[in-house]
C-alpha cells in the first residue's frame, strides 16, 4: 500500500502476477481486431497498480485478463499470464474456477447490477468460501459480519440479511468489496468501483478499499478513468490509450512529471475556467423560480420551497448528490412536472405549470440537453432530420433554408457540415452531445437547461464540450441552468452555484463567494469530497474527518 | 403487496365483465347459425308444424334478448338450465366432462412441465452444442405441426405400428384408475408434445437472456460452474416469464384440447362442446364456453400473481 510506506511488503513482497506480452483481441464487423496491444507488467503482494485511460482504452479488458477471463466477443490471443507461477492461459477451466473468487477476486463497477437480485447479501458472500471449500457457511457468515464492520457498514450483524435492492448504492459497493475479501484473495481486481457513486459516498468506498487491500496484504489492480482517484490508490500507474501503453511509472513521479503529452492532458483537465459574466441581476432576469414545491403523484415532496434565478448570459449551476431533487427542478421548469406550489416565470411572465398549456414561444425559448446523448437522439433519423425538426416546428422554416441553417448549426458546434447525412450511431459520444447542443440551438432559445451533460463522457471530451458551451454563451448571450453532481464541472462553467440537499436549497451565491470559506456545512462536505491529484489528499481528508467525527 | 391485492381485485372485476361479454357473443352467434335445436332434433321428420310446436315447447319462439335474459338470470342464481336435446340438467353433464378434461390436462402437464423445464435448462447449459441444436430443431418442428397431425402420428406409431396403446380413449365407468391412465396416455403424449415446445424454448431463452447480466459475470468470476450458474443464479431471475408461459400453456391444455379430444374420441368437455354446437344446444354450449373462458381468465390472473411474486423487490419491500 502506498499511503504511508509502513507496509514494507509493497517493495519486498513476492511477485504474485506476471503478465508477459499479453495481447487481447475483440470480434467486430471486420473480424478479429487487436484491442489491447502486447503489454507486460508484474505485480507484487501489497502493491496496487492503477490502470488509467478513457473509455475504449482496454483497461477493463486488461484487468479481467489477469483472471484468465475475457468477456464474450474477446479472446486473449497471446502472451503468458503467470499467477503465482501458473500460466492462466494454459490452465483448464476447472483450475481457473478454483482460482476465481478464492485467490483472485473481482469488484465490479456497479454493485447494484452485480449482486444477484434474488439472494440476500449474506448468501452471496458465503457462496465463494463454501464453494471453494475454504470454510463452512457458519464461519463464512461470522467472517462476513466482521468484514461488514470493517467496511463501516451500518448494522453489520443484520445487513447481510437484506436483499440488494434494500441497500443504498454506496453501501452495496462496500458490501461487494467485503464479498471480494471473503476468501482472503491474493489479488483483487477493482473495475471502476466508485464511478457510479456520489463524491461523498466515493470517499467512504475509497477508504474501504484501502483497508481491504491492507488487511489482506493482497496485490490489486485498480481500473479507473479518474486520475485523481488513482492518485490516491495506486503505487504504480499505467496510462493506456486505444489499447496501447502510453506510459507507466511510480505513481508520485508520474503525477509530478508526466513524460507523455497525453498523460499531461489527462492531468490538466478541469482547468477550464469561465470568465465571469457581466450581468445585471436587477433588470435582466430570464428565469425566476419562486418557492416551488413539487411531488410525484401523491407521494412525499421531492422539492421544498426552491427559489432560483437565472439572469441573461449567466450560468447557474445546481449541485447535489443523486436524489437531491436537481433533476426534478429541471422537470418543473420545463413543465414536465407541474409544481405543487410556487411559480416559474420566464422573462417576467409567469409560465403555465404543464408544458401542454405553454405557448410555442415559451417552449422554443427554453431548451434542454440531456445526460445520455446516445438515447436522446432518435437512432433512425439522420442528423439533418434531427436538426431540421425544431427549425420547421418552432420557426416554420422551409426546406431550402433549413439545409443552410443546419450547415451553420453544425459549424457552430464545430462539426463538419457533411455530418448532416449521418446517423447518430456513426458519431462518437462527444459528437452526439454536440448534435444535442445544435438541436437545442436550432430553436434559438434564451435558456438551456443542461442536465448532467458531461457525466457520460470521457474527461478530455467533456472538457471540450464545456469549452464549447462557454463560447456559445458568450457569442449568443445564452443563459444556462447547469445541473451536475461534479464540482469540477461547476468550477469550469458556473457564475453562480446553488447547492441542493434532499429537495431543498441549502446555500446559493456567486461562484467565487461560494468556493471561498466559510461554507455551509454540507457545501463544505461536498467540496472537500472531490478527489484532488495530490496523492496525499485521501489521507488528509480521512484524518480531518476522523478528527471531526464526519466519517461513516 | 397492497398493490397486488388491488391488482387482483381489478382483474377479477374485468374477468367478470369478460365472461359476461363472452356469454353474449356465444348466445348471439349460436342464434345466427342457420337452423336451431328444433330442426336438429327433428331432422328428416321436420315439417313446419312440428318445428313450430317444438320451438314453442322449448321456448325458442321468444325473442333473442328475452331468452338471453332468462338464461342469464338463471345462471346468476346458479342454475345452468336444462339440455335442450335430452332434457337433463346441464350442470352434472358438463361437470363430469370437465372433470375428464381436467384429468387429461393435469396428466399432460405432469409430463410436459418438468420435462420442458429440464430440457430448457439443459439446452441453456449446453447452448450451441449438439444437444441444444437437437432440442431446438425438434421443438420447432413440434410447434409447426397442427395438433391433430401430431395426434395421428402418435396413433400411427404407438397404436398401429407398435400396438402398445389403444387408439381410442373411450372411458368406461367400470375401469380402474390405472387402466384409465393407460387409455389416456396417447392423447396425453400428443398434448405434451404440443405444449412442451413453447415452454422449453422460453425457459431456454429466458435463461440465456440473463447470461449477459453483470451479476452472472460476477458469479462466474467467483468461480461458480456452469450448471450452478444457470440453475442457482439465472433461473430464479428468469422465473417470471417462465411462470407466465407455463400457466398460459396450462390454460391451453384445458381450453385447447378440443381437437385432440375429437381425434382420440375422449369424453371431455371439448368433445361435448363440439357435439352441442352441431345440435345448437345453447345451454350446454354456454356452460362449456363459460367454463373455458373462466379457466382462461383465472389462469391468466394466476400467471400475473405468480410472476409478480417471483420478483424479490415485491416480496421484500424496502
Amino acid at each position: 500500500m502506498k499511503s504511508d510506506g509502513t507496509n514494507s511488503n509493497a517493495r519486498t513482497g513476492e511477485t504474485i502476477l506476471d503478465m508477459r506480452n499479453v495481447c487481447i483481441e475483440g470480434y467486430g464487423e471486420d473480424g478479429w481486431k487487436t484491442i489491447v496491444e502486447p503489454i507486460s507488467f508484474q505485480l507484487k503482494r501489497g502493491e496496487v497498480l492503477g490502470l488509467i485511460g478513457e473509455s475504449g482504452a482496454g483497461k477493463s479488458t486488461l484487468g479481467l485478463s489477469a483472471m484468465g477471463f475475457s468477456r464474450g466477443g474477446c479472446r486473449i490471443r497471446e502472451g503468458e499470464i503467470l499467477f503465482d507461477g501458473m500460466d492462466l492461459r494454459k490452465a483448464s477451466e476447472t483450475k481457473l474456477r478454483d482460482l476465481r473468487g478464492a485467490r483472485i477476486a473481482y469488484v465490479a463497477q456497479s454493485a447494484a447490477a452485480s449482486f444477484n437480485p434474488a439472494y440476500r447479501l449474506l448468501d452471496q458472500f458465503v457462496e465463494a468460501p463454501v464453494l471453494h471449500g475454504i470454510s463452512n457457511a457458519r464461519d463464512a457468515s461470522d467472517n462476513a459480519v466482521r468484514l461488514y464492520g470493517e467496511m463501516n457498514l451500518p448494522e453489520p450483524e443484520t445487513i447481510g440479511f437484506r436483499y440488494p435492492h434494500q441497500v443504498s448504492g454506496g453501501q452495496l459497493q462496500r458490501a461487494m468489496i467485503a464479498m471480494a475479501m471473503s476468501c482472503k484473495p491474493d489479488l483483487i481486481i477493482f473495475d471502476e468501483p466508485t464511478t457510479a457513486l456520489d463524491v461523498t459516498t466515493q470517499i467512504q468506498v475509497l477508504i474501504a478499499i484501502r483497508k481491504a487491500i491492507e488487511s489482506a496484504n493482497a496485490a490489486a489492480i485498480y481500473v479507473t478513468h479518474d486520475l485523481a482517484v488513482v492518485a490516491q490508490m495506486a503505487d504504480r500507474i499505467m496510462v493506456l490509450r486505444h489499447g496501447r501503453l502510453v506510459e507507466e511509472g511510480e505513481a508520485r513521479s508520474l503525477l509530478a512529471a508526466p513524460k507523455q503529452e497525453y498523460t499531461r492532458q489527462l492531468l490538466n483537465v478541469r482547468t477550464e475556467r469561465k470568465d465571469p459574466a457581466q450581468v445585471d441581476r436587477e433588470k435582466d432576469m430570464v428565469l425566476r423560480v419562486r418557492d416551488v414545491s413539487a411531488r410525484y403523484g401523491k407521494g412525499a415532496r421531492v422539492l421544498e420551497n426552491v427559489s432560483v434565478d437565472v439572469a441573461r448570459g449567466e450560468t447557474v449551476a445546481v449541485v447535489g448528490e443523486s436524489g437531491s431533487g436537481k433533476s426534478t427542478l429541471a422537470r418543473v421548469i420545463t413543465g414536465l412536472l407541474p409544481p405543487y406550489e410556487g411559480q416559474v416565470s420566464f422573462q417576467g411572465e409567469e409560465l403555465a405549470g404543464g408544458f401542454a398549456e405553454r405557448s410555442k414561444q415559451d417552449l422554443r425559448q427554453l431548451q434542454m440537453i440531456y445526460q445520455m446523448p446516445d438515447v436522446a437522439l432518435n437512432p433512425r433519423q439522420r442528423i439533418f432530420e434531427i436538426l431540421g425538426r425544431p427549425l420547421g416546428f418552432y420557426l416554420g422554416m422551409e426546406k431550402g433554408r433549413r439545409r443552410e441553417r443546419i450547415g451553420e448549426l453544425l459549424r457552430e458546434v464545430e462539426l463538419p457540415e457533411n455530418y448532416a447525412e449521418r446517423f447518430p450511431y456513426e458519431l462518437s459520444g462527444g459528437e452526439k452531445q454536440r448534435i444535442c447542443i445544435a438541436r437545442a440551438l436550432a430553436a434559438e432559445p434564451r435558456l438551456i437547461i443542461c442536465d448532467e451533460v458531461t457525466s457520460a463522457l470521457d474527461q478530455l471530451v467533456s472538457e471540450d464540450i464545456l469549452k464549447l458551451l462557454n463560447r456559445l454563451q458568450k457569442t449568443l448571450g445564452l443563459s444556462y441552468l447547469f445541473i451536475t453532481h461534479d464540482l469540477a464541472t461547476v468550477k469550469a462553467v458556473a457564475d453562480r452555484i446553488v447547492v441542493m440537499l434532499q429537495g431543498r436549497v441549502v446555500e446559493q451565491g456567486e461562484k467565487d463567494e461560494m468556493l471561498k470559506p466559510p461554507h455551509h456545512e454540507y457545501t463544505e462536505l461536498l467540496l472537500s469530497s472531490v478527489p484532488e491529484m495530490d496523492p496525499d489528499w485521501l489521507d488528509r481528508v480521512t484524518t480531518e474527518r476522523t478528527a471531526s467525527g464526519h466519517l461513516g | 403487496m397492497i398493490r397486488l391485492f388491488v391488482m387482483v381485485g381489478e382483474r377479477l372485476l374485468f374477468g367478470a365483465i369478460t365472461l359476461l361479454a363472452v356469454s353474449i357473443i356465444i348466445a348471439s352467434s349460436v342464434d345466427l347459425l342457420p337452423g336451431d335445436v328444433a330442426t336438429a332434433i327433428l331432422g328428416q321428420a321436420a315439417t313446419p308444424e312440428t318445428v313450430a310446436a317444438l320451438r314453442k315447447q322449448l321456448g325458442l319462439d321468444l325473442p333473442f334478448y328475452q331468452r338471453y335474459w332468462e338464461w342469464l338470470w338463471d345462471f346468476l342464481r346458479g342454475d345452468m338450465g336444462v339440455s335442450l336435446t335430452n332434457e337433463r340438467p346441464v350442470a352434472p353433464q358438463v361437470g363430469e366432462r370437465f372433470a375428464n378434461t381436467l384429468l387429461l390436462a393435469a396428466l399432460a402437464a405432469a409430463i410436459a412441465v418438468p420435462l420442458s423445464l429440464a430440457l430448457g435448462i439443459l439446452a441453456a447449459i449446453y447452448r450451441g452444442g449438439w444437444f441444444d441444436k437437437l432440442i431446438s430443431s425438434s421443438t420447432l418442428a413440434a410447434i409447426s405441426m397442427p395438433e391433430f397431425l401430431v395426434g395421428y402420428i402418435v396413433i400411427a406409431i404407438f397404436a398401429v405400428e407398435l400396438g402398445w396403446f389403444p387408439s381410442i380413449s373411450t372411458l368406461r365407468h367400470d375401469i380402474s384408475f390405472l387402466e384409465r391412465i393407460y387409455v389416456m396416455l396417447l392423447p396425453c403424449i400428443t398434448l405434451a408434445l404440443v405444449v412442451m415446445a413453447h415452454m422449453m424454448r422460453l425457459t431456454r431463452a429466458a435463461i440465456i437472456n440473463l447470461l449477459a447480466s453483470p451479476y452472472i459475470e460476477m458469479a462466474r468470476l467467483k468461480g461458480v460452474g456452469t450448471a450452478r450458474l444457470i440453475v442457482y443464479h439465472a433461473l430464479p431471475n428468469a422465473l417470471s416469464p417462465i411462470i407466465t408461459v407455463i400457466v398460459l400453456n396450462l390454460a391451453y391444455l384445458i381450453v385447447g384440447v378440443v381437437v385432440v379430444e375429437v381425434v382420440f374420441v375422449y369424453p371431455g368437455l371439448g368433445q361435448l362442446l363440439v357435439d352441442s354446437v352441431s345440435a345448437r344446444n345453447l345451454p350446454v354450449v354456454q356452460a362449456s364456453c363459460l367454463i373455458f373462458a373462466g379457466t382462461y381468465v383465472t389462469l391468466n390472473l394466476l400467471a400475473d400473481i405468480f410472476s409478480s411474486l417471483a420478483n424479490p423487490r415485491l416480496r421484500h419491500p424496502r
